[in-house]
């Protein structure tokens, strides 16, 4: 009952935003963009909520790590219905590097700082895909891990968790604490009511640097460029099978 | 010091009268010309930084155009240097959370509730649910203790989906809260703000057959009985009135004074003798239920007074006031919806091997900048009923005259403010109207065939604006309104 839950909140583009790539072909442009919270994030946050009103947790604490700009993020977790929040402030140059191994160790910091017993996660973030945030933080703690969460359920210090897996459906049972990764199924996230918006303005947001939970970010990668996918070329009729047939063959795919 | 104001004053009055000439004279060109001018106006408020209106120099209004934008940005002014237009990160939050709401659980269900001419009660509910019935409603009643222009950024974001849902939320923030939340007892306000927050809607009793326009021609009759009042007549286009738990009923309560005898009632739905008539077959709105509501020898305490006896007929003139900002933010959001509808069919659909939208951008380039130019007024107007601030945290309504001192000074009201205050929300309510009902036709026209089916929304955003010019005042009387106090500037001695 006094399980307290780590929930991690990236900003990104929308997922409707049609994204452009930047001129100088290092990335996309992302301002006057629209952001929003990472789809599979919002899920994390969702199950997190639940798992307190269901009295299986005792604090729901929103994180999020980068520049100062834009808490719109962790306003949102906390009108949904997160405890509190922290935001562990990144230098604006650091910003561009930040990835999986850099925020893992964030996480790991805070979740040791603040005690928690379950980090919950979306499964990767829309921008990047990387899907590796949740498997490193557990690395780093040296947890237990749960990854692409369709259900899970806790008891006696232990989390089951149903996974989607190619074959059908796996579950495991991890014993806390864990970290725990949100897939598409787990549930349907809540919006924000206007009560809760109006509520979430007293919640208390605390803002780190990356000196109070003793991390020091290291850049592995380095981008060496970012452009437009192929555009798909355009299709040809054919006017019977017979000729589709003798099409595909001649372009070597059947 | 004082000299200069007056001296800008005038100039910015010189340049605002100009304008409305060529509103008044209600040809579309001028209609649009003035839009666009004002767009243009709304544009370089960006420009003019704040100095220039609180430096008290003599030489500052080098152009009118100029000024009346900066009199109208001294209330952008008092919020962080933000221009009104902008919505900061909890506004943004609360469209945000509106716009999910009526992707997910209205959109799915605006054309079978069109059909069926019914509200969903699924929708109703998630209305109450979700805060949007109780807006500016303080938190010990439930509500949220938002500000005016959330209630009208919401209204104007539903719209975009459904503007029958629109103006059910409006009517319940702008008419029925606020008319509890100014007039009524802390009984009154104990009994039924809570229910309006979360339980039923509740219905404006003004309309009468006889009495349209002429509301104050209304029939129906409250005759004194000991401590009783004993209320006779038909109500008719009550909105809402199916759902509502309670009404609120213009009624004469002493037609020997005439429209001074105008009483507001709070009755409840259950009471004996009030009954929901028939519901309209309406062309637009038509999942909004409109009815009669009739009064036969209606019962209610004198302690269902609201507000003062003889004062209804003020109230009712002061609430549509308000209520007009929200339908000029309900056709704006309307005429949004529809461009919605309509821009991404004409960029995908091609003819004569190019996109509809290389040849239609042409000739319907303005449509986008007139949506934009009416959002930009009625939330400037929105504001300007709370000034020093139109952000969160909610401030408390300023008083309305308050609302038009000059920030930071202690100079009175000025009289000429006060009349471009009383201009603002026929000509807003109008502006707006017209609008939706030019964007609306244009855009089923640009669509072509499609355009005329039920296959796209559009044809239901054209059917549901029309609305807009009728009610809460029409747009002949709005017209009316805006050329009485133009002739009054004119007549009167100058500021």
């Amino acid at each position: 009952m006094s399980m307290k839950i780590l929930v991690g909140c990236k900003r990104v583009i929308d997922y409707a935003v049609k994204i452009r790539v930047r001129p100088d072909k290092m990335g996309v442009v992302t301002e006057g963009v629209k952001h929003s919270m990472n789809p599979f994030d919002e899920i994390a946050v969702e199950e997190a909520i639940r798992m307190k009103e269901a009295k299986k947790a005792s604090e729901v604490i929103a994180v999020r790590c980068y520049s100062t700009i834009q808490q719109e993020t962790l306003r949102t977790a906390l009108a949904m219905g997160a405890d509190r929040a922290i935001h562990v402030e990144v230098p604006a140059k650091d910003c561009e590097n930040l990835g999986p191994a850099q925020v893992s160790k964030v996480l790991a910091a805070l979740a040791r700082r603040e005690g928690a017993s379950l980090v919950l996660l979306g499964k990767q973030a829309i921008d990047d895909d990387s899907n590796a945030t949740a498997q490193m933080t557990a690395a780093h703690l040296d947890w237990p891990q749960a990854t692409y969460a369709s259900k899970v359920s806790s008891c006696d210090g232990k989390l089951t968790v149903t996974r989607e897996v190619d074959g059908g459906l796996e579950t495991v049972e991890v014993s806390l604490p864990a970290v725990v990764s949100a897939d598409l199924r787990l549930n349907e996230p809540r919006y924000a009511t206007l009560p809760n918006i109006m509520k979430a303005k007293k919640k208390k947001l605390d803002k780190l640097s990356l000196g109070d939970v003793g991390v020091e970010l290291r850049q592995h990668l380095a981008v060496v460029a970012v452009s437009d996918p192929p555009t798909r070329q355009a299709g040809v009729t054919v006017d019977s099978v017979d000729s589709l047939i003798e099409a595909l063959r001649h372009a070597g795919r059947i | 010091m004082n000299n200069s104001i007056t001296n800008q004053l005038r100039c910015a009055l010189q340049y605002k009268n100009g304008y409305m000439n060529k509103l008044l004279k209600q040809t579309s060109t001028a209609l649009f010309s003035s839009i666009n001018s004002n767009l243009v106006v709304n544009d370089k408020s960006k420009l003019v930084s704040n100095p220039l209106f609180q430096s008290k120099g003599p030489s500052l209004c080098s152009t009118p155009a100029l000024f009346l934008h900066k009199s109208q940005l001294h209330v952008s002014n008092c919020c962080a240097g933000q221009p009104l237009t902008q919505l900061n990160e909890d506004e943004i939050m609360l469209k945000e959370s509106v716009r999910r709401f009526c992707s997910t659980s209205v959109a799915p269900l605006v054309s079978s509730m069109d059909e069926a001419a019914s509200l969903d009660q699924g929708i109703l509910k998630g209305l109450f649910d979700n805060g949007y019935m109780a807006i500016e409603t303080p938190p010990e009643y439930g509500g949220s203790g938002l500000s005016f222009f959330a209630s009208i950024l919401t209204i104007e974001e539903i719209a975009r989906f459904c503007p029958s849902i629109s103006v059910v939320c409006d009517l319940q923030n702008t008419l029925l809260n606020t008319l509890f939340l100014k007039l009524g007892t802390e009984e009154q306000k104990n009994k039924y703000l809570p229910k309006l927050a979360s339980e039923f809607t509740g219905s404006f009793c003004l309309s009468e057959a006889e009495a349209g326009s002429d509301a104050f021609a209304l029939r129906t009759t409250a005759s004194q009985d000991g401590n009783n009042f004993i209320i006779n007549g038909t109500k008719m286009w009550i909105s809402s009135a199916p759902h509502s738990g309670v009404f609120l009923v213009m009624a004469n309560a002493d037609p020997g004074k005439g429209y001074k005898g105008i009483t507001c009632f709070i009755v409840d739905a259950n009471t004996p003798g009030l009954t929901v008539g028939k519901k309209e077959n309406k062309l637009g709105l038509r999942a909004s239920a409109t009815c009669e509501v009739h009064f036969d020898n209606v019962v209610v305490p004198r302690c269902n007074v609201l507000g003062e006896v003889g004062q209804g007929y003020k109230y009712a003139i002061e609430m549509l006031n308000e209520g007009r900002i929200g339908i000029g933010a309900q056709m704006v959001g309307l005429a949004q919806g529809c461009l919605d509808a309509t821009v991404p069919y004409l960029l995908n659909r091609k003819q004569f091997k190019q996109p509809l939208y290389s040849f239609q951008v042409r000739t319907t380039l303005p449509f986008p900048s007139c949506s934009t130019a009416s959002r930009s007024n009625s939330r400037s107007t929105a504001s300007r009923y709370e000034l020093p601030s139109p952000s969160f945290p909610a401030q408390p309504q300023a008083d309305q005259t308050a609302a038009l001192q000059l920030p930071g000074t202690n100079y009175p009201p000025l009289p000429f403010l006060l009349n471009r205050k009383l201009i603002k929300q026929p000509l807003y309510s109008f502006q707006c109207a017209e609008v939706a009902t030019r964007v609306t036709s244009k855009c089923v026209e640009l669509l072509g065939g499609v355009g005329f089916t039920k296959d796209l929304p559009v044809e239901k955003f054209y059917r549901d604006c029309k609305i807009g010019t009728i009610y809460e005042g029409t747009s002949f009387i709005q017209l009316n309104t805006i050329g009485k106090i133009v002739g009054m500037e004119y007549t009167r001695d100058a500021v």
